[in-house]
């Protein structure tokens, strides 16, 4: 695998470390680089088989419909919720501002 | 009224609505999706994205779903629930489950009151997020100083309809956001409270140069609360956009706020940067995949749609579009149809529900009586003054014999010798008016009618009056 030609630069893992909120070092952004090359050699591999005809599949089983009938359950009490946050406010959960900290 | 001149300019505007669907629970678990109670009382593992948490769907989501799918025409197909990915804190998953590449429902139309058929894109279904409260700033997002997240709503059932770019100006889109609301609360999908956020809007609008067939580059606006702020929110960005071409500026894509305060509309995001959800089929769920049969089951059970009961009010009592839409807008239509089937004059009919039945309890109103009281209107017991009396007294009540009702105020014909003595006293008294009357000046026509009126009391019948003086002119 890894003789073949990397496919992944360093610029596109960082922005997929963006994407993910992940800091990640220049080590790492170079190991990961590669492991995602090999990924998507493998999808190629895949990708060279003859599927014509068929059928994508999301899992091994077809499963369709799992639904539950629309009955309300218990809640969470919001103490022990809260309790558990690293901030909390007046029954609710307190955040760093949402937008406008990042230039 | 935007600034935007509608000779050169064209607006395109393009709208997702999203409606809260009328669950009791949420779309992928059995916490209550109930609007409003206090803050984080409606959570429960999965509201909160704690591991080990699994979604499981809600059957009567998928079938209000398909009620709203059929309602505008849509095809229901296979769906797949998708993963879209991003970071925001009224949402702690980390993503949103919605559905992509093969949503529920697909294709269809919706027809306004005015005849425009606007094209549906999809319908498909997703869960909400919960609410954010930004603290300092005067509660504006960009400059709080925290935020407060309460998580009641997040994971209620939501349908999100994608129109077609097919509307072109506020008052277009105001209609379709109406009409659609009107279809969503008939087919029991949506209570499509507009001020509880029940039924959102988000606007994409681009302009282009009239005659022009290819599209602007388009803004999506978020943050319209009313059908009033849609209207002012796209008057504002179109007048924008074409002041940023005609400076020789382009349009970037972006999301934009807008500010019901100031009436602008302000850059959220920009497009490039944020919008990369990597979506991915959800591996915790299952496709959809509906029986045909139950569809069929389904559509069979739809109400009358707005559209419809527009139409056959038009066909059965020759309204007019504009008369069709208000009295059906009023849940009139019934009323009128069952006076009708009384044999009532269906022109009297339809003007009185437009213009006399505004009053909601009107909709209670027995039929019978209706159809009684235009019966004395047309055979000239009551004039229309004294219909309009009569008739608010038989909505108040609900019912009752609008011949006693008439009889109380001291309503009857006018003998009409009486009136023809006056007609012939005022002729005699006003020679002047009476030689314009017999020229034909529009201008004295209401004179003597309204000095008959005035001598009877509103008693005299109008028309009787005018066909009076008519005979009279020779």
């Amino acid at each position: 695998m890894s003789d073949r030609p990397e496919r992944i630069s360093a610029e596109e893992v960082d922005a997929v470390a963006r994407l993910a909120m992940l800091a990640l070092t220049e080590d790492q952004v170079e190991r990961f680089a590669h492991q995602l090359a090999d990924v998507l050699d493998h999808a190629a591999d895949i990708e060279a088989l003859d599927l014509d005809g068929v059928e994508p599949m999301a899992r091994p089983v077809r499963v369709v419909n799992v639904l539950r009938p629309d009955e309300p359950g218990p809640a969470l009490d919001r103490d022990e919720v809260l309790g558990q946050a690293p901030a909390a406010e007046d029954g609710q959960f307190r955040v760093p501002p949402v937008l406008g900290g990042a230039p | 009224m935007s600034g935007v001149d509608p000779e050169r300019w064209e607006v395109v505007i393009g709208l997702e609505v999203h409606a809260e669907l009328s669950t009791r629970t949420k779309l992928f678990s059995s916490a209550t999706a109930e609007f409003g109670g206090e803050p984080n009382t409606h959570i429960d593992p999965l509201t909160l994205g704690l591991p080990g948490s699994l979604p499981v769907l809600n059957a009567r989501a998928v079938e209000l779903a398909v009620r709203v799918g059929l309602a505008l025409g849509c095809t229901v197909q296979r769906s797949v629930f998708a993963r879209k990915n991003y970071f925001y804190p009224d949402q702690p998953k980390n993503y949103q489950i919605s559905q992509y590449d093969l949503p529920i429902n697909v294709d269809g139309s919706l027809e306004l009151p005015s005849g425009q058929v606007v094209g549906i894109e999809r319908a498909h279904l997703e869960e909400d997020t919960g609410k954010s409260t930004h603290i300092g700033g005067g509660g504006r997002i960009h400059e709080a100083r925290h935020s407060l997240v309460d998580l009641n709503r997040a994971g209620v059932p939501l349908l999100e309809i994608v129109g077609r770019p097919d509307l072109r100006s506020a008052d277009e889109a105001r209609a379709y956001v109406a009409e659609l609301r009107a279809v969503l609360v008939a087919v029991g999908a949506s209570d499509g409270k507009m001020e509880e956020g029940s039924l959102r809007v988000d606007c994409n609008v681009s302009v282009r140069p009239r005659g022009s067939a290819e599209l602007g580059t388009r803004c999506e606006i978020k943050n319209i609360n009313s059908l009033r702020s849609l209207g002012r929110a796209i008057d504002a960005e179109a007048a924008r956009q074409v002041a940023l071409v005609e400076a020789g500026e382009r349009v970037v894509q972006e999301t934009r706020h807008w500010d019901e305060d100031d009436g602008r509309t302000h850059t959220l995001r920009s497009k490039e940067e944020a919008d990369d959800y990597r979506y991915f089929p959800d591996p915790d769920l299952v496709e959809v995949d509906c029986d045909p049969v139950w569809v069929e089951e389904v559509r069979a059970s739809l109400p009358l749609l707005p559209a419809a009961r527009r139409a056959r009010l038009v066909e059965r009592s020759g309204a007019s579009r504009p008369h069709a839409a208000i009295v059906c807008e009023r849940n009139l239509d019934d009323l009128c149809l069952a006076a009708l089937d009384a044999g009532a004059d269906p022109e009297r009919v339809v003007n009185h529900a437009v213009h006399n039945l505004a009053d909601e309890r009107a909709v209670g109103l027995d039929p019978a009586a209706f159809a009684a009281l235009v019966a004395m209107e047309v055979d000239g017991t009551l004039t229309a003054t004294q219909a309009k009396t009569v008739l608010a007294e038989l909505v108040a009540a609900g019912g009752g014999d609008p011949a006693e009702l008439a009889a109380a105020h001291g309503f009857e014909a006018m003998d009409t010798s009486e009136l023809e003595g006056l007609v012939d006293g005022l002729i005699a008294e006003h020679p002047e008016e009476w030689q314009r009357y017999v020229e034909g000046d529009p201008r004295i026509a209401g004179f003597f009618v309204g000095r008959v009126m005035k001598a009877t009391q509103g008693k005299a019948d109008g028309r009787v009056v005018t066909a009076l003086l008519d005979a009279r002119r020779g």
